[in-house]
């Protein structure tokens, strides 16, 4: 019941009078819902290893998790917009706290869940050395990388290859995937030969899962610090802050381990 | 506007004169064989033409990668003739907006020659007319508000094209970074003051093309007078 006010009040505030056509549609839109679901945004990078955690969460709780996956700009801009999520999963720090100092999140519900770890790969074997050589000599097509302006794993690609001094050189060979999933995507294709990827992204039972790569060490970048946040919208719900007190639990830390990412 | 979105604008527009440009050639082509075919592939290319109008653009993009990658078809041909590939160029986004704003082109030229239908033509031929030259004095200028319809379907489809040029784009400045994805950039950024500026841009350039062409082309069947 309560997503259907929510849908009927959305509509009926965007545009006016179809609030009413809202209302007659609402029981074909609302999804059943229960008192115990949590809706929860979460970072495209995050998608695999909390699919996981949701299945865990609701054997342990009884609590049902409702993810949906985006990037963090995006998400952050359906946040202030109205969106029902009550928990944000976000790829970096900054994001959940712009929504904290807006008052779109709830003060002193922050922490980090993962953080994450950069490699460079390729989908082919012996192509990315052990030590990112491969930069050095240059001699490859192609280069993705997550736009840096929006994605922090861009962002930290781009400062591993200024500490390298290789930025300049290979400036012309850049190309940017809107997040690291499309990143990920160019290299796997082919049409790059190399990609700054989320090591979660081809991390599988503690290796490598395909092709060559190089995890990059954490002191060539700053660690790229994925926050938690519980937002407005989940105040008063008891599945949203059981999830973060389960995010922090072991089983929780355990997948997030076993995809790759630092706690 | 600072001189990346201008970048930005700049390249859309060239992309969309230069699809257009080629929509015109290759998708008349299309449209007189379909208006005009007894062949029982009609109905095969006529659906294969309207795929873009029903399918994601991230399907479109996301094949047109693989396709064009160096283990697609397509790929090995751009390779094998020399051009290497295709992804995260500008004549990658010039075959791949094609593909995308076909349609847009081709139904309203093809609609514009079949409410002319053949009888202009058969008494073109009586009066020795060449089919050739049939076609430049007789059908063009009748399908003329078809062909109008067309390019600026096709230009403003172009310009608001995003879904595919993110997936194959690669966002490069000056050569896949298109204004839809510009403004995707700095909604991502949380720049929406700059997001603004460009989105309300789009908004009124796409209102004001649609209404010159609701207004001063009064379309193929009543310019016919069929």
């Amino acid at each position: 019941m309560a997503t259907m006010a929510t849908i009927v009040l959305f509509f009926g505030n965007e545009i006016g009078r179809a609030g009413l056509l809202a209302l007659l549609l609402a029981p074909l839109l609302a999804t059943p819902s229960y008192a115990d679901e949590v809706m929860v945004a979460v970072a495209a990078n995050f998608a695999a290893p909390m699919q996981k955690i949701a299945v865990e969460f609701e054997r342990a709780t009884g609590h049902k998790a409702m993810l949906a996956f985006g990037s963090s700009g995006k998400l952050f801009a359906q946040i202030v917009n109205g969106a029902p999520f009550e928990v944000l999963l976000a790829a970096d720090e900054a994001i959940p706290a712009q929504l904290e100092r807006d008052g779109h999140a709830l003060g002193g519900s922050r922490f980090t869940y993962a953080t994450g770890r950069l490699a460079l790969w390729s989908a082919q074997p012996n192509t990315v050395d052990s030590h990112g050589d491969v930069l050095r000599k240059n001699a490859f097509g192609h280069l993705a990388l997550a736009n840096p302006k929006t994605a922090p794993y861009g962002a930290a690609a781009i400062e591993v290859m200024k500490k390298l001094g290789v930025l300049g050189s290979l400036q012309a060979k850049l190309v940017q995937g809107e997040n690291v999933a499309q990143t990920y995507q160019f290299a796997a294709t082919g049409n790059a030969d190399l990609a700054f990827v989320a090591l979660s992204q081809i991390w599988q039972e503690g290796r490598i899962s395909s092709g060559s790569a190089w995890i990059v060490p954490a002191t060539l970048h700053q660690a790229v610090r994925q926050d938690a946040v519980l937002l407005e919208a989940g105040r008063d719900k008891a599945a949203a802050g059981a999830l973060l007190a389960y995010l922090k639990g072991d089983t929780a830390r355990a997948i997030i381990k076993s995809y790759g990412y630092a706690l | 506007m600072d001189s990346a979105d201008l970048a930005a604008v700049w390249l859309t527009l060239r992309l969309a004169t230069v699809v257009t440009v080629v929509l015109l050639i290759v998708g008349t082509r299309i449209a007189w064989w379909l208006a005009h075919t007894r062949s029982p592939l009609k109905g095969v290319v006529g659906a294969l033409v309207a795929l873009p109008l029903v399918l994601p653009p991230t399907v479109l993009g996301f094949y047109l990668l693989v396709a064009m990658g160096p283990n697609g078809p397509l790929g090995h041909f751009t390779q094998a003739i020399g051009l290497g590939l295709l992804p995260f160029t500008f004549p990658g986004l010039v075959v791949a907006s094609v593909f995308y704003s076909l349609p847009f082109v081709v139904q309203p030229i093809q609609n514009a020659f079949e409410a002319i239908g053949e009888r202009p033509l058969e008494v073109a031929a009586t009066l020795r007319a060449s089919p050739r030259d049939a076609f430049w004095s007789v059908a063009v200028p009748l399908a003329r508000p078809g062909f109008i319809s067309g390019a600026i379907l096709g230009f403003a489809h172009t310009v608001g094209e995003f879904g595919i040029v993110l997936m194959i784009g690669g966002n490069i400045p000056g050569s896949t970074r298109l204004i839809s994805v510009q403004i995707y950039d700095h909604v991502e950024a949380l720049e929406y003051g700059q997001a603004h500026a460009l989105a309300g841009g789009m908004v009124l350039f796409s209102f004001v093309v649609l209404l010159a062409l609701y207004t001063f082309n009064p379309g193929p069947r009543k310019a016919v007078g069929t």
